[in-house]
């Protein structure tokens, strides 16, 4: 696998690949490269919205539509959505696609993101989700790729957790 | 076409209407297989028993997602229109996404509010709408700026028609009484998504 690509100009590619074309997301600092590198490209559809369930509609609408999607958040953003996810996604099959840039650990300066994020994995293992922390740079491609034609074939949603082992995280600064 | 003169400028100056008669009204003036997204509640509940339609999305639980998904099913299908019907209280707690849908500026969605002020499904526990916000003054305020009070029934079908003729994105504000609804819905997820994108062309 290639690494001399940062990983989210390999994310970029991988979404390319399978034809996932439209973006929603709520910012976060750690996926601003993803976000702005999806706005500068004109393949992409992308824009935030005002709430993260939102984006989980958009995009499920999009799907039953015909056209893929993906939403972008961080782990508090993660922490609205379990409801959408039981009543959306799960029970009408919808393979919702989600990354979602892990704050609240290794290093974490924020006590509610720190506590939110211990949330998170039990919701996902809780509704059957699948997920996939990616920590390395070699890991992100394959990862995406065979878990993307995953969730399209058997219809169910998937969430990317990128550890700050990949992107670093947010550190603190006063 | 032209919007209908003199609408009412507030919600309480709109006629109160009856939701099952403007859901079969709505759905007579579908001609052109467009799509339609029932919210949670019994404005889903009279969008079934106004008549199934391969087009129709029958949304059971995410309260609030019916405008984010039917401006979804719009995103991937521009050259179909697309309504959305909301109640007050879903909408209420989504009102961001009708700033996304004006920012976006969704040219082939309609977004129709049913609102009687009640949580009728509930009980019938007041909303805020019964308490003074306007959804329509919301949305304008959100920068939608076709957003309109229905007059009657006559008006609501000549802005249903507009809004299917005409660019939007529109938003048709509907005061309502508070009947029971004609039908329930049958809770069958996996099936009323497949039948919807088979309706939408997308499964053959």
């Amino acid at each position: 696998m290639a690494t001399d690509r940062a990983w989210h100009e390999i994310v970029a590619g991988v979404l390319k690949q399978h034809d996932v074309d439209l973006v929603t997301y709520v910012p976060d600092n750690v996926l601003r490269p993803l976000i702005d590198l999806v706005h500068a490209d004109p393949f992409f559809t992308a824009f935030a919205v005002a709430r993260e369930e939102e984006g989980l509609g958009i995009n499920a609408g999009a799907w039953m539509g015909g056209r893929r999607g993906i939403l972008l958040m961080q782990t508090s953003g993660f922490a609205t959505l379990p409801n959408a996810l039981a009543s959306l996604s799960v029970p009408f099959q919808i393979p919702s696609l989600m990354l979602v840039s892990e704050r609240g650990t290794m290093g974490e300066f924020n006590i509610g993101q720190q506590l939110v994020a211990r949330t998170m994995r039990p919701v996902l293992d809780t509704l059957l989700i699948e997920h996939h922390t990616l920590t390395r740079l070699e890991d992100v491609e394959f990862i995406i790729d065979r878990s993307i034609t995953q969730a399209v074939a058997t219809q169910a949603p998937c969430c990317f957790i990128l550890s700050p082992l990949l992107t670093g995280g947010k550190v603190f600064s006063k | 076409m032209a919007l209908p003169a003199n609408p009412p400028v507030s919600r309480a100056q709109a006629k109160v209407m009856n939701r099952f008669d403007i859901t079969k009204r709505m759905v007579a003036l579908l001609r052109h297989e467009e799509a339609v997204v029932g919210g949670i509640g019994y404005t889903n509940f009279d969008l079934w028993a106004a008549g199934r339609r391969p087009q129709n999305f029958y949304m059971l639980g995410s309260m609030g997602l019916a405008v984010p998904i039917g401006m979804g099913v719009a995103l991937a299908q521009p050259h179909r229109k697309v309504i959305a019907l909301e109640g007050d209280g879903s909408i209420l707690m989504q009102l961001g996404s009708l700033a996304t849908v004006a920012a976006r500026g969704q040219k082939n969605l309609a977004i129709v509010i049913m609102d009687n002020g009640a949580y009728q499904i509930t009980g019938g526990q007041k909303t805020l709408t019964e308490e003074g916000a306007d959804i329509v003054a919301i949305a304008k305020g959100c920068g939608l700026s076709q957003s309109i009070w229905t007059a009657d029934e006559s008006a609501f079908e000549e802005l249903i028609a507009l809004s299917l003729k005409e660019d939007g994105p529109w938003l048709i504000g509907c005061r309502i009484d508070n009947a029971k609804p004609t039908d329930t819905t049958e809770r069958d997820p996996p099936r009323i998504k497949d039948q919807f994108m088979r309706g939408l062309g997308v499964k053959k």
